[in-house]
């Protein structure tokens, strides 16, 4: 069939080759899973079966159902966002169709939009699906990756429509404070950018509380806010995120979404209403859990001379492996039989660099680690 | 969270971990680590460290029974010295007292059904504060010590993922 334009230029991700590559053998313990170990907790499972038991399987409303909403709200109290409910929230289909939106409702055909590199894949893609140009801002280990004015200013970011920010970091693990956040948001009332800010691993934090570049001064309304479920209470498979912003930029994602999705899932819906009401411990836990293996882990990498700075959130630890981080993968791989992600996958930034996720046990982050030490010994 | 909690938070997931890998786990030093475990030792918060086992899975294995005991007490005899004396027997693995309809739970651990009965006939009734047992067999343990028992684990994600 002849494909469109559109789809043909959309790129290979980079990790595919490393999904297969991994998935050929079946010895491998992997460290390059992007998502929980743990499962969804049990009571917001059963709060899922028991509304397909009672028959909720209509759609919702376009903008996700108010007693989610309304809990949502509350919920972002906490890290001193305010949204209203009834129209600065939108629940979606994972936070990956919030950006998606996000990127449609606010980008004209040949906008630019600035994204900090490493990070997630997604939002490049998206950013040209929405006929609009990606430009790379590199962040540095120096700065243990964190987004800096100058690195922003640097890449000719100034010029720039949007910015997408993603703190806790995807690949990095890297946060950002509310004094690092100041000097960029100053930079976007400047240069007059919009904001993205995907929020996705907000609750995994280690240390420091979660910081939000939407509550710096004037940054409310010129931003938009994306989280989810899936990291914080291990719901990935359930597909359910959410947006807040300004009614108006919620308003014109949700005339998209409607079109496009009509509504999130409903089950999930209330797998989230449930989580909202009655999981705070559990993620704790797993918070907990999290906190042990990153000390581990990243300990671990210093030890075998692999420079690793400390992660502040998420679940991964981003070592430089001190040369060409796809030929390590590769033979890593090969020799040991552990996976781990190459850095460069995740853009500009992220060569010499290993994605390294904890989201596994401790006893197979014993014997990865233990197996990598060994690799840099024998071979690297 | 003090540096007793987070070596007793690590310890109660497992009691084999090392003196190093505490370290790494709690961000303290191998040092901070060993006095926090002298000091839950002394304190005697840390009485032991034991593995979680599943007794079906061992040939000649062990029968396990929850026993509810009633006693009666009087001016001399309170809990306490009920519980010191429940306790010496080697048969009795747990013992608790507790709210509600009986007084003491007790697990008791022996080689057959025959031998958890004779224990309790001969050993625990007959003490003069006891007025009723009730014992209840294990016939399946799904879950003990925090770990449930299944095999394996069954780690369905995709091995690499963004």
């Amino acid at each position: 069939m002849r494909l469109s334009d559109r789809a043909r230029e959309i790129p290979e991700s980079g990790i595919r080759k490393f999904f297969e590559l991994a998935e050929a053998r079946d010895d491998v313990i992997s460290l390059g899973v992007g998502e929980p170990d743990f499962s969804a907790p049990w009571a917001a499972r059963t709060a899922a079966i028991d509304s397909l038991e009672r028959g909720k399987t209509s759609y919702t409303s376009n903008r996700g159902m108010a007693a989610l909403r309304e809990r949502i709200a509350v919920h972002h109290e906490r890290y001193d966002q305010r949204y209203d409910p009834t129209d600065e929230v939108l629940v979606t289909t994972g936070a990956s169709e919030a950006v998606d939106l996000a990127l449609r409702a606010l980008v004209d055909p040949g906008d630019t939009v600035a994204i900090h590199e490493p990070t997630y894949i997604s939002y490049a893609p998206g950013v040209e699906l929405a006929g609009g140009d990606p430009l790379a801002v590199p962040t540095r280990a120096e700065d243990d990756f964190a987004l800096t004015p100058e690195r922003l200013e640097a890449a000719g970011a100034a010029e720039a429509d949007l910015l997408v920010v993603c703190y806790p970091n995807n690949p990095t693990g890297a946060t950002m404070s509310d004094e690092q956040f100041a000097e960029v948001a100053a930079f976007c009332r400047d240069n007059d950018l919009r904001v993205i800010a995907d929020e996705i691993y907000a609750a995994l934090t280690y240390g420091d509380d979660h910081a939000s570049i939407a509550t710096q001064p004037e940054m409310r309304e010129r931003t938009v806010v994306v989280n989810g479920f899936s990291k914080a209470y291990a719901m990935t498979g359930l597909r359910l995120g959410y947006a807040l912003g300004p009614a108006d930029a919620i308003d014109a994602m949700n005339r998209i979404h409607q079109y496009t999705m009509l509504s999130a899932p409903t089950t999930p819906q209330y797998a989230a209403i449930e989580a909202l009401d009655r999981c705070d411990d559990e993620v704790e836990e797993m918070v907990d859990e999290y906190n042990r293996r990153r000390r581990l882990v990243v300990s671990r990498f210093n030890e075998m001379g692999l420079d690793t700075f400390e992660p502040g959130g998420a679940f991964y630890a981003f070592p430089d492996c001190g040369g060409d981080d796809e030929a390590f993968a590769e033979e890593l791989l090969e020799a040991e039989g552990v996976a781990v992600v190459p850095g460069s996958v995740f853009g500009a930034g992220g060569e010499g660099h290993l994605r390294v996720s904890y989201a596994t046990s401790m006893r197979e982050l014993k014997e990865a680690t233990d197996r990598i030490a060994s690799f840099v010994d024998e071979r690297w | 969270m003090d540096a007793e909690r987070e070596v007793l938070d690590v310890l109660a997931r497992n009691a084999r971990e090392d003196i190093d890998d505490i370290a790494a786990q709690t961000g303290l030093d191998a040092a901070a680590v060993e006095r926090a475990i002298e000091t839950l030792e002394a304190d005697h918060v840390v009485h032991g460290y034991q593995a979680v086992i599943d007794w079906d899975r061992v040939d000649e294995g062990k029968i396990r029974a929850v026993v509810e005991i009633n006693v009666e007490l009087d001016r001399e005899t309170g809990y306490e010295e009920v519980a010191d004396q429940i306790a010496k027997f080697p048969a009795v693995d747990a013992l608790h007292l507790v709210s509600g309809d009986y007084d003491f739970a007790v697990e008791v651990l022996g080689e057959t059904m025959q031998d958890v009965s004779q224990f309790i006939s001969e050993q625990v009734a007959p003490m003069p504060e006891v007025t009723q047992t009730v014992t209840h067999y294990i016939m399946e343990t799904y879950k003990d010590g925090g770990v449930r028992f299944e095999d394996g684990d069954d780690d369905d994600r995709l091995s690499v993922s963004p």
